[in-house]
């Protein structure tokens, strides 16, 4: 007890210094966390992807669409329960910068194998009446404002001209990490348009989303659908979703890489400076440890002596820094919605915050306490600060 | 009078241990704000060298970049007979209409795909593009399965090497050349024959046409009359515009990144500078009144520590610009959001970079030292002597 009182006293000995270090600590782990949920964020889509569901697309990349022809020679596979497909739009919304994902889709068998997206029934059926008409994520609503009869105009990138939709439904997601920023609208508005203006384009999906019956048939399904049109104009890959969101974060690898080894540079910048600071205290205080030998206290008190108090600092401030990750979290995700549009802390990102506070406190004590250990108590009485 | 300078500089040699920690946190920031500039002057290098200022891309209109856009037969003659195309030396015009399309295929070592950009090309594609030049191997012959790849392709990509052969398309694409295009996003492509491309690839129209233009100072006319032409719904750039457009997200995303990062990475690092030079004073108290006493001014005395914090963010400054030239021998990879094809550029360390991270090292020495140093020199002599 005497002895953790004593940590105590001893850590705001140098209130400034203790104060500083402790901002450092908050600062280091507030910028540990936010960077591992950044990372968090880049991987939500494969987290938010279903076992049941396969996506096949063309075999050459994903530029190159599949025709709608095969909709029903998939649906008549073994295993599989239902198909639909989508193409991506690229529409930009104002300018470049206002960027969100937007797509065609066959509206009543994608909303039924997407059960985590959620639009009020009346909505629901107003979508699937109007061929105009757009579904919208929660927040992309709440971005622009958009309210249920809006009509809003996109310039095609990918389909030429300006296309105009009317907003009839705003989803909700079930869970957390649904996309919430997502923009869909009828595939058959695209197709009826691309009929008219480019007829060699018209009948052609980008994607088939495939819900099979049971999970553990994917790799067999998968392999049926591409044995189907193996030597066909359009060869096809069959993938899980989670396969395909993967295959998409696998290209940015490079910067996930960056920000992971920048995530353990911070904890080293804030390990020297910890570090530091207890060099500077354990010199300080050379003379009384030499004192509490010449009590009778072995090296086992004057080591819990040192590293209680580096954990102590450095535990006060990631309790802080841990504290304010969820506010500064909340901020990132407004601010930078267009980049993820799903952003939480996850726990786990809590206790990598924790083991990192620990790491640094344990290891910034390591050296002065190997010299307060080595100081023989003669020398130590002598020595003047 | 002044302090001399070697009291400053012993100091930090007789405190080895806090001066070394003090630096190392010090060197960890300047490593990485020098790293995230040279990444994005790397990505900037790479996309505006790879296009020149007299050449101009076609495509259609709004369609944002070559993967795009679609240029129909017609529309491309019309393009080919504008009379501001410069003239080659062979007296034929220097234009080019080419299909680019993505394709994805598997890196060595891993069975991951990464998308790359497949150029269908033309006689004179070579020639608009000086920078491209032909390393190994020779060039494709006109209507054959045969095709060049980048230095970068080859090295890094499944049957990308000269011999090897590739599978896309329906058909087997043997290389016969590699080409090395310096410093520049043609290094992550493979070309081939156009006609066989749209062929394979069953696209009936190119993606863009390139041209050379005459004189400099036409491009505004050409510009004009290829937007405001009925048949055309095409719009025209200058080479470098393209090229420059195509990196605006990805080198505003870094840059967004780098700064918060640097700026949150310099809060502990300024920390950590204040703790020791307030350290640096404390222990020094009697030091510092017998200075006063000898008759050292207030003055001196906050310069001389001012000083050796100074010199704290010179000794981070040159130890962090050490550790971050090193990135130069690296290459990153990586997807550019906007074309949605892998762009490969290396870390580039220029002058400015090194002046920036300097100055930025030197402000944090500055910022961690001030009010210490001003501490020290604000203390009263005949209090400050009697301190020990």
């Amino acid at each position: 007890m005497h002895v953790l009182r004593l940590i105590f006293k001893n850590s705001f000995r140098h209130k400034l210094r203790t104060f500083l270090t402790v901002l450092g600590v908050s600062i280091a782990i507030l910028a540990f966390g936010l960077l591992r949920t950044v990372i968090d964020a880049w991987y939500a889509g494969v987290e938010a992807s279903s076992a049941n569901r396969l996506v096949t697309r063309n075999a050459i990349s994903l530029i190159f669409p599949l025709p709608l022809s095969y909709k029903e020679k998939i649906r008549q596979i073994e295993g599989v329960k239902s198909v639909s497909y989508g193409t991506w739009f690229g529409g930009i919304y104002i300018d470049e910068k206002h960027f969100f994902a937007n797509y065609a889709m066959e509206p009543e068998h994608y909303l039924a194998i997407y059960p985590e997206i959620i639009i009020p029934p009346d909505q629901r059926t107003a979508f699937y009446r109007d061929r105009k008409s757009a579904a919208v994520g929660r927040k992309l609503a709440d971005r622009y404002g958009w309210k249920i009869g809006d009509t809003v105009t996109l310039r095609g990138t990918i389909f030429p001209g300006n296309w105009e939709f009317v907003i009839r439904g705003i989803y909700q997601g079930r869970d957390q990490n649904v996309d919430e920023t997502a923009f869909f609208f009828h595939w058959e508005y695209l197709n009826e348009t691309m009929k008219k203006t480019a007829p060699g384009r018209a009948d052609q999906v980008g994607w088939y989303m495939v819900e099979i019956k049971n999970p553990n048939l994917a790799a067999d399904v998968s392999v049926r659908i591409d044995r189907m049109f193996k030597n066909s104009l359009a060869e096809t890959l069959t993938e899980t979703e989670k396969a395909f969101n993967l295959s998409f974060i696998s290209m940015t690898e490079a910067i996930i890489l960056v920000i992971q080894l920048v995530s353990y540079v911070i904890i080293l910048i804030i390990m020297a400076v910890v570090a530091n600071t207890m060099a500077m205290t354990a010199r300080e205080r050379i003379g009384e440890y030499a004192v509490f030998k010449t009590l009778g206290f072995g090296g086992f008190h004057v080591a819990g002596l040192i590293f209680g108090e580096s954990l102590f600092i450095t535990m006060f401030g990631a309790s802080i820094g841990i504290l304010l990750t969820f506010p500064v979290a909340k901020i990132f995700a407004q601010q930078l919605s267009t980049y993820f549009p799903i952003f939480n802390v996850d726990p786990e990102t809590i206790y990598l915050d924790i083991a990192a506070a620990c790491l640094v406190g344990l290891s910034a004590a390591c050296f002065p306490t190997w010299r307060a250990l080595r100081i023989r108590i003669a020398d130590g009485l002598r020595r003047i600060g | 009078m002044k302090i001399p300078f070697s009291y400053s500089l012993r100091n930090l040699w007789t405190r080895r241990l806090t001066t070394v920690l003090t630096v190392a946190g010090m060197a960890l920031v300047v490593f990485v704000f020098a790293a995230v500039l040279m990444l994005a002057q790397g990505l900037q290098k790479t996309l505006v060298q790879t296009g020149s200022y007299d050449n101009v891309v076609v495509i259609r209109k709004s369609s944002e970049s070559e993967v795009q856009s679609g240029v129909e037969r017609l529309q491309a003659s019309i393009i080919e007979t504008q009379p501001e195309i410069a003239t080659g030396a062979d007296g034929k015009r220097l234009v080019a209409r080419e299909l680019v399309v993505l394709i994805a295929l598997p890196k060595r070592g891993t069975d991951k795909p990464s998308n790359i950009v497949i150029r269908g090309v033309e006689e004179k594609s070579m020639i608009l593009r000086p920078q491209v030049k032909l390393i190994q191997g020779r060039m494709p012959r006109v209507g054959s399965s045969e095709i060049i790849a980048g230095s970068s392709i080859a090295k890094r990509f499944e049957g990308g090497g000269i011999g090897e052969s590739l599978r896309f398309g329906m058909r087997d694409w043997t290389v016969v050349g590699i080409f090395d295009a310096g410093n520049t996003g043609y290094n992550s492509e493979i070309w081939g024959d156009v006609d066989q491309f749209m062929q394979a690839f069953r696209r009936p129209v190119y993606s863009s046409v390139i041209f050379k233009l005459r004189r400099l100072s036409e491009f505004d006319n050409v510009k004009n009359r290829i937007e405001n032409d009925p048949r055309l719904s095409l719009e025209a750039l200058r080479e470098t515009r393209y090229y420059e457009k195509q990196s605006e997200m990805m080198a505003k995303f870094l840059r967004i990144l780098g700064i918060t990062l640097t700026l949150i990475f310099s809060i502990g690092a300024v920390i950590g500078a204040m703790i020791t030079m307030y350290a640096a004073v404390a222990n020094r108290v009697s030091e510092i009144g017998t200075m006063r006493a000898l008759g050292f001014q207030r003055k001196s005395i906050l310069f001389a520590f001012l000083m050796e914090s100074l010199l704290l963010g010179i000794l981070g400054g040159l130890i962090g610009l050490f550790f971050a030239s090193f990135l130069q021998l690296f290459t990153v990879s990586t997807l550019n959001f906007q074309t949605f094809s892998e762009l490969a550029f290396s870390f580039t360390l220029t002058v400015e970079i090194f002046a920036e991270a300097m100055g930025f090292s030197l402000i944090m020495g500055f910022v961690g030292g001030v009010l210490p140093a001003v501490r020290a020199s604000r203390m009263n002599i005949v209090e400050a002597l009697r301190s020990s």
